[in-house]
């Protein structure tokens, strides 16, 4: 008998309980668009994860000052000032395993064009940190080195901030007013999207260093050269852990740190937080898709009932299709057919439920989700082995009737 | 049950030619029906040996039965046993679908053997849609299908009245005068006078088996 004729029969088969076939089928519908629906949803949070590394940059950590102690008033992070542009100079200079080491300064400012305005991030950079970040430029140039050196009025903006400022204009060559100072934008970074905390990285103008400093800010009498976060890219292929200790070391030797005293500094692993991010993600998306595959368990065990019961059902016609020269094996591939349609149409339709769940979720409930051809492949090659699995108890069952028992089975 | 074991034909030997008209008879428990299940192929002998023209069939494989049972014998049953909620044509298909005539030739070939039976005209009905004497000829247009050189039918007339029992032991006698060897089984003599030969057991032995003037049945009609 030709598959093609035995998948027919399998069809009509099913055709005439249709209500039977279709709740049993409902089992296999519910397991698949639940494991796809449920990859969807970790492979989206996972997705999410691994958009904010990029956006970071590999291999990056940053050091911010650390805490300081007034009159036994311990202040938060930051609050000491004993980060300076020569410590970063130092980092890349003396540590090994960093590649870039960029200091740079925070500061909010209003920022001023035309007639409209703005309130934005403004940091004082060198071009080091655009490579620690690996931000690209869309547009116009980076800073010269002598406007790094010169504090020249050059910025270079973001895409939000230039979006607000300049609404569709083109940004470059326009000159903008940063608190009093007015500066040129020479460049236009590409998108970065939301950082870790959530917050837009794209609304953010960059100026020189010494700009940041000198010109837009000012800053106090004697800490000079202080900047506020030093951000460190390790080189690739070597382990973070020891450039994090190295660069803590660097840093205890030169603000003169006694043996036993607390680091004036803290050092923070981006890179290694989102890993581990990523990996719980991962774990995530494992454990979802674990709770669901067991409704695609019990599916499979709906489809061996059936088929049970199909068998017990049918017996008579086993019996005749075998008194009319059908093989044990005829009969063995009609119910192992029957029961693996059951499952992949069961697992075309859960395809659809799981598009449509995952949809759902990322419209109404604003999750993020991401749809995989390797879990609807999954999902259905899974389920077409239920079929098999499942299938093949109540088929050999039925290949193994005798014909003369079968036909006068009542 | 358990370690008796039944011997339910006991020196029985029987030979039945091409061509011939058989009725088996006797009461239930006589043997008849492990007979019939054996000339059907549809059990093997624990001793003795059958061979179905010439060939041995005690000693054949499951599979192998399976094709002679497809090939060489046509089987119509009491209750008709035709696939509910199945066309007429697609019932009568069913021995071909074991074989690996395509299917445009099984459509014709069943075709021709429903307009044989004189179901032409139904030939999409399912069975519930038809009469017990028509779901009959369905089920002989089934065992034709395959050109088989023998017709065995069981109690084929047990569910049908007794103008429509004839009309199936016609067809059955016009199937004979062509050639076809048919051995019926049946308790009733009503039944068993259309056949040339009638051979009657009882208690697992042959207690007779006499010739037979056959009444023509369409006489009767």
């Amino acid at each position: 008998m030709t598959l093609l004729a035995t998948l027919r029969i399998a069809l009509i088969a099913l055709r005439v309980n249709k209500l039977r076939s279709t709740l049993t089928m409902l089992g296999i519908i519910i397991g698949v668009g639940a494991v796809i629906t449920m990859i969807a949803v970790g492979g989206g949070a996972q997705a999410r994860v691994e958009d904010q590394i990029k956006s970071l940059g590999s291999n990056l950590m940053i050091v911010i000052p650390g805490s300081t102690l007034s009159s036994g008033v311990r202040m938060g992070t930051s609050s000491a000032q004993s980060l300076t542009e020569d410590d970063a100079w130092a980092i890349m200079r003396d540590v090994p395993e960093v590649a870039v080491a960029a200091p740079s300064l925070r500061g909010t400012a209003q920022a001023i064009y035309g007639n409209t305005n703005w309130s934005t991030t403004v940091q004082g950079v060198t071009m080091d940190y655009f490579e620690a970040r690996d931000w690209k430029m869309i547009a116009g140039r980076g800073f010269e080195p002598g406007e790094i050196s010169g504090a020249g009025k050059v910025a270079i903006i973001g895409q939000s901030a230039a979006k607000s400022l300049f609404g569709d204009e083109d940004p470059i060559d326009k000159t903008i007013r940063v608190r009093k100072t007015p500066v040129t934008i020479i460049g236009v970074l590409d998108k970065k999207g939301q950082s870790m905390m959530g917050q837009d990285q794209d609304d953010v103008l960059f100026v020189p260093l010494a700009t940041h400093r000198n010109r837009i800010f000012g800053t106090q009498q004697g800490k000079l050269r202080r900047v506020s976060v030093i951000t460190v890219k390790v080189q690739d292929g070597v382990n973070m852990k020891l450039g994090e200790e190295n660069v803590r070391e660097l840093l205890r030797q030169r603000h003169k740190l006694q043996q036993g005293q607390d680091d004036d500094f803290t050092i923070r692993n981006l890179t290694e937080i989102l890993q581990a991010q990523e990996a719980s993600s991962k774990i995530l998306t494992y454990l979802l898709a674990a709770v669901a595959s067991v409704s695609l368990l019990v599916g499979g065990i709906g489809i061996m009932n059936i088929m049970l019961v199909s068998v017990t059902e049918r017996t008579r016609e086993i019996g005749l299709r075998m008194a009319v020269g059908a093989r044990g094996r005829d009969i063995l591939t009609q119910f192992l057919v029957e029961a693996v349609t059951l499952s992949l149409i069961g697992g075309v339709l859960g395809i659809a439920l799981g598009a449509l769940g995952s949809y759902a979720l990322g419209n109404f409930a604003g999750w993020r989700t991401e749809l995989s051809t390797a879990a609807i492949v999954l999902a259905v090659g899974f389920a077409a082995s239920i079929g098999i699995f499942f299938g093949f108890y109540p088929a050999k069952k039925a290949s193994q009737l005798l014909p003369i028992e079968a036909l006068r089975y009542e | 049950m358990g370690s008796n074991i039944v011997a339910a034909l006991r020196g029985v030997s029987i030979g039945i030619a091409e061509g011939e008209f058989v009725a088996v008879m006797g009461p239930s428990g006589s043997g008849k029906s492990t007979f019939m299940n054996m000339v059907g192929c549809l059990d093997k002998p624990t001793t003795g040996s059958y061979a179905l023209a010439g060939e041995e069939v005690s000693t054949m494989s499951n599979d192998a039965l399976a094709a002679i049972r497809n090939k060489r014998i046509g089987f119509v049953f009491q209750q008709f046993n035709l696939l509910p909620r199945t066309a007429a044509l697609e019932n009568v298909e069913l021995p071909l679908l074991y074989t690996t005539v395509p299917a445009k030739e099984r459509q014709a070939r069943a075709a021709k053997r429903l307009q044989q039976v004189g179901l032409g005209e139904r030939m999409d009905h399912h069975p519930s849609q038809l009469s017990g004497g028509q779901q009959q000829r369905v089920a002989i247009a089934r065992a034709l299908v395959n050109d088989p050189k023998l017709i065995l039918a069981d109690e084929p007339t047990g569910a049908l009245d007794s103008r429509t029992s004839i009309e199936v032991m016609a067809l059955l006698q016009g199937l004979n005068r062509e050639g076809m060897t048919v051995v019926v089984v049946t308790h009733e003599h009503d039944v068993a006078a259309f056949a040339s030969r009638v051979i009657t057991f009882r208690d697992g032995v042959v207690k007779e088996d006499r010739a037979n003037a056959a009444t023509d049945a369409r006489t009767l009609l």
